[in-house]
C-alpha cells in the first residue's frame, strides 16, 4: 500500500515582472524547484526552513491553492496535479488546512457556525440541523465552548480563532492536515496550548500533519520527521531525534545552533554557528549547492564543485536524506 | 546613580471599549552599560512602557497618567517637545521591530544617515557621508560606500535592521531602547544582529533595554529581567536568578511553555490555561489570577505588591515579585 | 456520508447547547457598525434628515401643498408669509387622466392614486405661501418639495446604476484577474480618458430631437434615459474601487480556506468576497449620490436636465439666478433652494464620514 502523501520532484515557479501591458515575464522565481517527500498515515513531517524557502509554496500548491508547475502529488496513491476542478472534490475532504494569522483566516462576517459548516454545505454533508450538531462537537473537540457557536470572530482572542480555525480543519474528517505556521503568530503561553491540541487531536483520529515552521523548537514538540528547506529545495531529512541530535546538513547545523535557548547558562558557553550574508534571492539563486555562498564548510569539499554542481538529495542511513557533497562524516558533530 | 530611572509610570487609553490600563505604577532603574530585558506577551504593556518613556505616546487616546522619568538629572515626561527630540536620536536611540515601517522608504539610506549627523551635530555633508559609511561598515554591512545610495526596499530584512541600528547607534547614544528588534527575522539572521548588538555594546557601552517576547533572545542578551503582565511588572532580577528559579507562577508558566531544543519531545507541553486578560476589563485582584494554579482567595481582591522575594541571595540583585504566594 | 461521521463526533447534550447557544448571539460587523453610528450623533442626524427628506419627496403628493406649476402671470414673486396658515385655493377636480396634467404634469398611476387621497383627505385645503412663489407666481414650497423628487430619485437610480455596474464588473475583473482583469480594466482607462461632460451634453443634444418623436409613442422616458446616462459614467469609479477590494479581499487567508475546503467561485464571491467589500461600497455610495445630484443640477442649469413643466433643483437654481438683479432682490427664490440642497448635500457628507468611522474595522479595537 502506498504512502498517504507522495510528493515528487515537485516544482513551482512563479512569474517576475512584465514587459508591457500584455507581456511574457521577464524572470521566473523558482520557489519551489524540486521538493520530494512521503508521509504516511498518522505520521507528521515537519517541513521547516526560513522566510522564501518554499515551505509555504509546497503546501499551497500540494493542496491545490496553486497549480503546480511540473511535478507530482499523489494522495493515497491518486494523482492530482492533473485532476479537474469536479474530480479534487472528493480528494479535498481527505487533505485540509490550517493558516498561520487566525485574525485574517476567519470571514469577519460570518458566524462561527457559518465557518464551521460551510465546509459540510459545499461536500452536501447532513441536513442543516446535523450540520449544526456537528459544528457545536467540532468546537467542544477543540476545546472551546460550544454555546458560542453564534459569536463572530472578532469576538474571540487569538488562541481562540486558531482554535476555530483548526475545528474548521476537522470538519471534514481529513487524513491529513495542512499546517501553515499555525502557532508562529500567537504568544508563547498560547502557542503551547495550541501545540497539545494538535498533539491530541492527532493522537484522538489518526491525522498526519504536514507542519510547516521556522520554529525548530516547535517542529521538535510534534514532527516525527523533518524536512529542511533551503531555497526552494530539500536539504536534508530525517527521523526527529536523528537530526535534533546530529544534524548532518551545513545548513541544518547552522539553523539548530541560531534558535536562542531560554537558559542563560547555555547561551552564556555555547558556541553560535553565525551564517554570514543573507538568503540570496531566489528568483537568481547561486549556481550549483544554492548554500555554498553562505556555507561555513564548503573548504571541506575539494576543488569548486559546490559552486559548480546542484548536490542530489542522497541516502545517508537509516530513512535519512541528505543534499551536501561533504563526505557522510565529515564536519563537527555537535 | 542608576542612568534611566523610571518610577510609577502609568499609561492608559481611552477607546471605544471604555479605558484600557496599558501600563500600571511600573519602576525601574537602567545602569550604565548594562542590557535589561522586559519580557511580556502581546498586550503585557511593554511596548508602551518604552513609548511614553521616549514621549511617543499618541495623544489622543493615549495618556500619561502619572510617573516620573529620570535621566542624567531631568525629568523626560516634562521636557518640551523641541527638549525631547534633542534627547531621542542624540542621547537616546531606538530601533523597531519593522525596519521597513522605521525607515522613510522615499529617502536612500545615506539622506537618513547624514541627515541625523547633520541635525544633531552639524557636521558638514562630506564628513556626514563619510561617517555614515563608517557606521554601516561598523554594523557589518558589506561595501558601505556602495550601499549608502540605496533605497530601504532595495535592502534585505536583514540589511535594514542592521542599517536601522546603524542610525541608532550614529550619534553614540548613552541608552538604546530595542523594541522586538529580531523578531520580524529569521533564525540565522536574528543570530547575526543579536551577535552584533552584543559587540557594538561590548564596544561602546550603550545600556540597551531590550524588549521581546522570545525568552531565549532575553537569556542570551539580558544581564536583568523583568517581567510583565496586564501592564505591571510581576518579577525583576539577574538573568540568572530569574531563569534558575522563577517565582512568580506567571513567569513559571512561561517558561515551562516555550518549547526547547533539549526538553522531552514526547511529554506534554506545559500550557497557562485560559487567556490574556481583556485590558479594559481587568478583574479587580490580580490580572493573572483567572489563569494561576495558586490562586487563593486574597488573589482575587487586592493586587499583590512587587516585593522583595523573601530569603533571595543578594548576588540575584533587586529580586522581586508581585504574588502573595511566594514564600522563603 | 453519515452526518455524524466516521469519528462520530458528539457533545452531550446537544440538544441543549444548541438551545443555549441562541442566548450566547454575538454581535456581527454590522450590528456593531450600526450601534457606533447610531452613537455618532452628527451622523445619526443627517440620517434622520435624509430620511425624512425622502419620505417628504416620496410622499409628496399626499401633502397639500398647492400645485406646483399653478401660474400666476400677473403677479411678481410674492415674499414668504408665514401668518396664514393655509387657504382654499386648490380647487382641481380629479376625474379624467388630463385632469391631473392641470395641477401637476404626466403622473405615474401610483402617483395620482396618492393626489386622489389627498383631495379626499384635505379637500381643497392647501398650505399658505410659507417659502413665497417665484417670478410666474408658483409655490416655491411646493416647488422645493416636487424637486427634491426628481434630484433624489435621480441620484439614487443613477446611483444604482452605477453600483450594479460597477460592482459587477469590478468583482468579476478582480477575481478573475490575469489578462481578463488586464483588459477590463485597460477598457475603464480608456473610458475614463474621455471628457463626460461633453459626451453627456453631447448625447442629451442629441437625444432631444427624436426623444419627442419616441416620446408620443411612450418608447423612451426623458427621466430613464437621463439616470442610465449618468449612471453610466459614474460606475468607472465604482469599478476600480471595487476591483481594488476584490484583490487584497482574494489573497486573504479566509478566502484560501474556503477555496481549500472547495468552495466554488460563485460562492466565494457571493457568500465571502461581496459581503466584505460593501462597507467600502456603501461608504463611496454616500460621495457619488452628492456628485450625481450636483451633476443633475449643473446639467439642468444649462438646460439639458429635467425640462418644464417637470421641476427639479436645478431648474430652481436657474430661477433663482434669473431672478438676482441690482433692483430687487428675490432672496427666498435663492434662499430655499439652495438650502434644501445644501442641508441635503451636507448631510450626506455627515453621513458618509460617520458610515466611513462606523464601518472600518481598525477603530473596532482588536475584540
Amino acid at each position: 500500500m502506498s504512502a498517504l502523501l507522495e510528493v515528487e520532484d515537485l516544482h513551482k515557479h512563479f512569474p517576475v515582472g512584465k514587459r508591457g501591458l500584455f507581456g511574457r515575464p521577464a524572470s521566473w522565481l523558482r520557489a519551489v524547484d524540486g521538493v520530494s517527500f512521503t508521509l504516511e498515515r498518522g505520521e507528521s513531517l515537519g517541513l521547516v526552513g526560513e522566510s522564501g524557502c518554499g515551505k509555504s509554496t509546497t503546501a499551497r500548491t500540494v493542496i491545490g491553492l496553486q497549480r503546480a508547475t511540473s511535478g507530482s502529488v499523489r494522495l493515497d496513491g491518486a494523482e492530482l496535479t492533473h485532476m479537474t476542478r469536479a474530480e479534487l472534490q472528493a480528494y479535498r475532504q481527505r487533505m485540509q488546512m490550517i493558516f498561520q494569522d487566525p485574525y485574517a483566516s476567519l470571514d469577519p462576517r460570518q458566524t462561527v457556525g457559518s465557518i464551521l459548516t460551510e465546509p459540510l454545505i459545499i461536500h452536501g454533508i447532513g441536513r442543516s440541523r446535523e450540520r449544526k450538531l456537528r459544528a457545536l462537537a467540532l468546537l467542544d473537540a477543540v476545546g472551546l465552548n460550544p454555546r458560542h457557536v453564534n459569536r463572530y470572530p472578532h469576538e474571540f482572542s487569538g488562541g481562540q480563532r486558531q482554535r476555530i480555525g483548526i475545528a474548521r480543519a476537522l470538519a471534514l474528517e481529513p487524513d491529513l492536515i495542512l499546517c501553515d505556521e499555525p502557532v508562529s503568530a500567537l504568544d508563547v503561553s498560547i502557542q503551547a496550548q495550541i501545540v497539545n491540541l494538535l498533539k491530541e487531536l492527532q493522537e484522538r483520529f489518526g491525522l498526519a500533519y504536514l507542519f510547516i515552521a521556522h520554529d525548530l523548537a516547535v517542529v521538535r514538540q510534534l514532527c516525527h520527521r523533518v524536512a529542511v528547506m533551503y531555497l526552494g529545495r530539500v536539504v536534508e531529512t530525517a527521523p526527529r531525534d536523528d537530526l535534533y541530535r546530529d544534524p548532518k546538513h551545513p545548513y541544518t547545523r547552522a539553523l539548530l545552533s541560531a534558535v536562542p535557548v531560554p537558559d542563560p547558562r547555555v547561551e552564556e558557553t555555547r558556541e553560535r554557528i553565525v551564517l554570514e550574508g543573507d538568503v540570496p534571492n531566489p528568483s537568481d539563486p547561486p549556481t550549483g549547492c544554492s548554500f555554498h555562498p553562505r556555507c561555513p564548510e564548503r573548504g571541506n569539499v575539494p576543488g569548486d564543485r559546490c559552486a559548480v554542481e546542484i548536490p542530489a538529495l542522497e541516502e545517508l542511513g537509516a530513512r535519512r536524506l541528505r543534499a551536501c557533497h561533504l563526505e557522510a562524516d565529515d564536519g563537527p558533530r555537535s | 546613580m542608576a542612568l534611566l530611572d523610571v518610577r510609577d509610570l502609568s499609561v492608559r487609553f481611552e477607546t471605544h471599549q471604555g479605558t484600557v490600563r496599558a501600563v500600571e505604577r511600573v519602576s525601574f532603574r537602567l545602569e550604565r552599560g548594562e542590557t535589561l530585558g522586559i519580557v511580556g506577551e502581546s498586550g503585557s504593556g511593554k511596548s508602551v512602557t518604552c513609548l511614553a518613556i521616549l514621549g511617543l505616546i499618541p495623544s489622543p487616546p493615549g495618556v500619561v497618567e502619572s510617573g516620573a522619568v529620570d535621566f542624567d538629572g531631568r525629568d523626560l515626561l516634562k521636557l518640551s517637545a523641541a527638549e525631547l527630540r534633542h534627547v531621542r536620536g542624540n542621547e537616546i536611540s531606538m530601533i523597531f521591530q519593522d525596519p521597513m515601517t522605521s525607515l522613510n522608504p522615499l529617502l536612500t539610506v545615506a539622506r537618513q544617515l547624514t541627515e541625523v549627523l547633520e541635525i544633531h551635530e552639524g557636521v558638514s555633508h562630506r564628513e556626514a557621508r563619510k561617517r555614515a559609511a563608517a557606521a554601516l561598515g561598523d554594523v557589518g554591512i558589506p561595501h558601505p560606500e556602495a550601499r549608502l545610495d540605496a533605497y530601504p526596499h532595495e535592502l534585505s530584512g536583514g540589511m535594514r535592521q542592521r542599517a536601522m541600528i546603524a542610525m541608532a547607534l550614529l550619534c553614540e547614544p548613552v541608552v538604546l531602547f530595542a523594541d522586538e528588534p529580531t523578531t520580524a527575522l529569521d533564525v540565522t539572521i536574528q543570530a547575526q544582529i543579536l551577535e552584533l548588538m552584543g559587540e557594538l555594546q561590548r564596544k561602546r557601552g550603550t545600556a540597551i533595554v531590550l524588549i521581546t517576547h522570545d525568552l531565549g533572545v532575553v537569556a542570551g542578551m539580558a544581564d536583568r529581567v523583568h517581567v510583565m503582565y496586564a501592564g505591571r511588572l510581576v518579577e525583576t532580577g539577574t538573568t540568572h536568578a530569574l531563569f534558575a528559579a522563577p517565582q512568580h507562577p506567571y513567569t513559571r508558566g512561561l517558561l515551562e511553555s516555550v518549547p526547547t531544543l533539549t526538553g522531552d519531545p514526547d511529554a506534554e507541553l506545559h500550557s497557562i490555561d485560559g487567556q490574556p486578560p481583556d485590558l479594559a476589563a481587568l478583574p479587580s485582584g490580580c490580572a493573572f489570577a483567572p489563569r494561576c494554579e495558586l490562586v487563593v482567595d486574597g488573589c482575587r481582591s487586592a493586587v499583590p505588591p512587587l516585593e522583595p522575594v523573601p530569603g533571595a541571595d543578594p548576588a540575584a540583585g533587586d529580586r522581586r515579585a508581585a504574588c502573595f504566594e511566594v514564600k522563603p | 456520508m453519515d452526518p455524524s461521521g466516521r469519528w462520530n463526533l458528539h457533545v452531550r447534550d446537544e440538544e441543549r447547547l444548541l438551545a443555549e447557544a441562541a442566548e450566547y448571539r454575538g454581535e456581527s460587523l454590522w450590528q456593531d457598525a450600526w450601534r457606533r453610528l447610531k452613537r455618532d450623533r452628527t451622523a445619526f442626524w443627517s440620517m434622520i434628515f435624509l430620511a425624512v427628506f425622502v419620505a417628504l419627496s416620496l410622499f409628496a403628493p399626499l401633502l397639500p401643498l398647492p400645485s406646483p406649476i399653478a401660474l400666476d402671470l400677473k403677479a411678481e414673486p410674492q415674499p414668504p408669509v408665514w401668518t396664514e396658515l393655509g387657504n382654499r385655493g386648490f380647487d382641481y377636480t380629479f376625474e379624467t387622466d388630463d385632469d391631473y396634467k392641470l395641477a401637476y404634469w404626466d403622473l405615474y398611476w401610483h402617483d395620482k392614486r396618492l393626489v386622489d387621497v389627498r383631495k379626499a383627505v384635505f379637500g381643497d385645503w392647501q398650505t399658505g405661501r410659507w417659502f413665497g412663489t417665484d417670478s410666474k407666481g408658483r409655490d416655491l414650497l411646493s416647488r422645493i418639495v416636487w424637486g427634491s423628487r426628481t434630484s433624489i430619485w435621480v441620484a439614487f437610480a443613477a446611483t444604482l446604476c452605477s453600483l450594479v455596474i460597477g460592482v459587477t464588473y469590478g468583482a468579476f475583473s478582480g477575481l478573475i484577474g490575469g489578462r481578463v482583469d488586464n483588459l477590463m480594466m485597460r477598457i475603464v482607462d480608456v473610458l475614463y480618458s474621455i471628457p463626460f461632460i461633453f459626451v453627456v451634453i453631447f448625447i442629451l443634444t442629441f437625444l432631444s430631437e427624436p426623444r419627442q418623436d419616441l416620446e408620443t409613442e411612450s418608447l423612451v422616458d426623458k427621466g430613464w434615459v437621463f439616470f442610465i446616462v449618468i449612471g453610466a459614467i459614474y460606475w468607472l469609479t465604482m469599478a476600480r474601487v471595487v476591483r481594488g477590494q476584490v484583490l487584497s479581499l482574494k489573497n486573504s487567508e479566509f478566502i484560501e480556506a474556503a477555496r481549500a475546503v472547495g468552495a466554488s467561485t460563485a460562492r466565494i464571491l457571493f457568500v465571502h468576497v461581496v459581503p466584505n467589500v460593501l462597507s467600502v461600497v456603501i461608504v463611496y455610495l454616500t460621495l457619488t449620490i452628492p456628485a450625481i445630484m450636483l451633476f443633475e443640477a449643473f446639467l439642468s442649469f444649462l438646460g439639458l436636465g429635467i425640462e418644464p413643466p417637470k421641476v427639479s433643483w436645478g431648474l430652481l437654481a436657474v430661477d433663482g439666478t434669473d431672478a438676482i438683479n441690482p433692483i430687487r432682490t428675490f432672496w427666498w427664490l435663492v434662499v430655499f433652494p439652495a438650502g434644501a440642497m445644501g442641508s441635503t448635500l451636507l448631510a450626506l457628507n455627515f453621513l458618509g464620514d460617520g458610515l466611513r468611522d462606523a464601518l472600518d474595522p481598525k477603530l473596532r479595537g482588536k475584540h
